[in-house]
């Protein structure tokens, strides 16, 4: 297992550098001038010593490199040099965003908070619902539960959510003024109805997102269980006379569970890249949203940034899931 | 000797549902009327072709499906409309075996929690004993003691099969439905499960319902065989009885199939008889005599009237219009 692992990290290597070219040089072709917004009194001298500035002097490739170098050697030192107080990174250049001429790290760590709350919760939130629906669902294949939870998941697959974030905000927050329709960041909770407020201002965002992430666990649960009801094990381990629940809750459960949590492991990069027109309908303060803004405001270092992250995180949860696949069924062993 | 299991005319349909509101249509009659003792201590051969209900009829006679008609006793207890929740109690006696020993073992358990699991559920055994018993049943069906913490898919089939008879053997049945227990093996491996089978018959007087379509199998370790054709059962006989002087047709067939090593026997077996056409499809079987569309001896009356089943000779029961007096052609034993 850990020669796997240890295998599988240097494979992603070369995978990570490809896509951080990819990323790069994509970005180089778009059209777009970081200068767009610079006032056009500005003389044209003025704006070209900007770029200069910018570094955006060098030739592609080498900026490229530059940039490599400025997010897997430098950053991590600044972050070495936060937690235990040295000064390793002192006087080495950040990666700087465009927009607001700070790190673009420090404004990542900034939000990333925000995101993980709505749509973490929403995750979980989603996870607790599916994985008993669609259990049942199996269980009662054609009842009228299964028909109804078919129903509602086809409907969570195809409205999108700039769709249904919408229709709620309208129902729940303006017509019923249950909800607000905004995430309000700056709230702090330190008393419990700041706590309620928290809670009320996820619940609709939250909920959304729960609503598609709930409709795809779910069928996969249900497609996943129904799979193992008809094997030969659950028709022995009733034959011996197990009781219904055990039966169930242990053979079914157990075997059904391996391929959604690998599903579940793969899903785990879209927490943090998947919410964006989400966070944007209620104002959330997020990743999501960061990205939005970053990409209208012609931010490339920012989008590179993001990127990237959201491409190790995918390779890092590939990896995951494919271990927990091996812990999880003994078929599986990686040596 | 006194019977251990009486089915008495079991059917077990499968209801077919179509169109729009899924209304019932028809239904397979998958086992349709079959009627046997198997008698303590004896090994009872259900052979057939693919398809003609001989594992629904074993899972049918264990209550594993709820059955649409018919009565079953098993050890004196009448199983057939009683509820899942109430035959838990009665299980233990009854077991079975299946055709695929990969299937039928949690892949997710070692070979101890799947042979103890049946002791956890219906014995009040400390944690040692069940250990000790599982050990026991290691040995008995001639597995290492050393293999009790592995995974099923270490093992070859027929280990496997041996894991699944012992899981079968826990609770120290009486009766126990092999289930084409041997088909997805190899030949070497057959030999040796049952003779397993047959040792531990001798050793605990268990009392066997073995399905299979491989007849010199059944010929080897079956004391009575039953024929089922369509969801019904043709001929019931004595082994020697039947594979001597077969009375149905279709089991005449069936044994012209069989293969015969010794090629100067070959010779003076005669020709095959080569059934043509179909077996029709369960859900509209034909009038009359379900193997009225493929007998070679066919009569007017096969397609008018189902034979009875009735005893033609001691011990040998056919439903067949040629035994039947009122029918039969002159010039018929």
């Amino acid at each position: 297992m850990l020669t796997y692992t240890i295998r599988r990290l240097i494979f992603a290597v070369p995978t990570l550098l490809i896509i951080a070219a990819i990323i790069f040089f994509l970005l180089e072709l778009a059209p777009g001038d970081p200068m767009a917004n610079v006032p056009l009194t500005v003389p044209s001298e003025v704006k070209e010593q900007m770029r200069q500035a910018l570094g955006l002097g060098e030739p592609a490739p080498i900026r490229f490199v530059l940039w490599l170098r400025q997010f897997f050697w430098i950053e991590p030192l600044n972050v070495v040099d936060a937690l235990v107080g040295t000064s390793f990174a002192e006087g080495e250049l950040r990666i700087i965003s465009w927009q607001n001429r700070s790190p673009v790290f420090i404004t990542i760590a900034e939000r990333i908070p925000q995101t993980l709350w709505v749509v973490g919760t929403s995750y979980l939130v989603a996870i607790a619902i599916a994985i008993p629906i669609g259990i049942y669902s199996a269980y009662r294949q054609y009842s009228m539960f299964d028909q109804a939870g078919t129903f509602v998941t086809m409907i969570g697959f195809s409205v999108p959510p700039f769709f249904s974030g919408v229709l709620v905000i309208l129902i729940f927050a303006v017509q019923l003024r249950w909800f607000p329709s905004i995430y309000d960041t700056t709230l702090v909770v330190n008393s419990w109805d700041a706590f309620v407020m928290q809670l009320k201002q996820m619940f609709l965002p939250v909920m959304v997102l729960a609503l598609q992430i709930t409709s795809q666990l779910s069928r996969f649960q249900r497609a996943s269980v129904l799979d193992n009801l008809g094997q030969d094990y659950v028709r022995t381990a009733r034959a011996v006379g197990l009781p219904e629940k055990r039966v169930i809750l242990v053979h079914v459960l157990r075997n059904s569970l391996l391929p959604v949590v690998t599903v579940i492991a793969l899903y785990v990069p879209a927490i943090f890249s998947g919410a964006i027109i989400t966070e944007q309908i209620f104002k959330v303060n997020g990743i999501g949203q960061l990205l939005i803004t970053a990409l209208q405001a012609n931010d490339l270092p920012m989008v590179q940034t993001l990127t990237f992250i959201f491409a190790v995180l995918i390779v890092v949860f590939n990896l995951l899931a494919d271990l927990a696949y091996g812990i999880l069924d003994p078929r599986i062993r990686y040596d | 000797m006194t019977a251990l299991v009486e089915v008495r005319d079991l059917k077990m349909h499968f209801p077919i549902h179509t169109g729009l509101l899924r209304r019932q249509t028809g239904a397979v009659k998958a086992v349709d009327g079959i009627s046997f003792d198997i008698r303590e201590g004896e090994t009872l051969g259900l052979v057939g072709e693919s398809g003609c209900g001989k594992s629904t009829a074993g899972r049918a006679i264990l209550r594993l499906y709820d059955i649409t008609e018919g009565e079953i006793v098993i050890d004196g207890r009448e199983i057939g409309s009683v509820t899942q929740a109430s035959l838990r109690k009665v299980r233990p006696t009854m077991q079975m075996v299946f055709q695929d020993p990969q299937a039928s073992l949690n892949p997710r358990m070692t070979v101890a929690s799947i042979i103890s699991e049946p002791l956890d559920e219906h014995t009040s055994m400390s944690r040692a004993e069940k250990r000790e018993r599982v050990y026991d049943l290691m040995d008995k069906v001639g597995l290492n003691r050393r293999f009790a913490n592995r995974y099923p898919h270490e093992f070859s089939g027929g280990q496997r099969q041996r894991i699944g008879i012992a899981r079968a053997l826990a609770l120290n049945p009486k009766f126990i439905v092999c289930d084409e227990p041997i088909a997805a093996l190899d030949v070497s491996i057959q030999a040796q499960v049952v003779n397993l089978l047959e040792e531990l018959q001798d050793e605990l007087g268990l009392t066997y319902l073995f399905i299979s379509h491989d007849l010199s199998m059944v010929r080897h370790i079956a004391d009575r065989v039953a024929v089922m054709y369509l969801g019904k059962v043709v001929e019931l006989a004595s082994r020697d009885d039947l594979y001597a002087r077969p009375q149905h047709p279709y089991t005449e067939a069936l044994l012209s199939a069989v293969p015969e090593p010794d090629p100067a026997q070959a010779e003076r077996q005669g020709s095959r008889i080569v059934l043509q056409g179909d077996v029709p499809s369960p859900a509209n079987p034909p009038e009359g005599c379900n193997f009225c569309t493929r007998c070679p001896k066919v009569m007017d009356v096969c397609r008018r009237v189902d034979p009875a089943f009735r005893e033609v000779a001691p011990e040998q029961w056919v439903a067949c219009h040629l035994h039947d007096p009122e029918h039969a052609p002159a010039g018929a034993p």
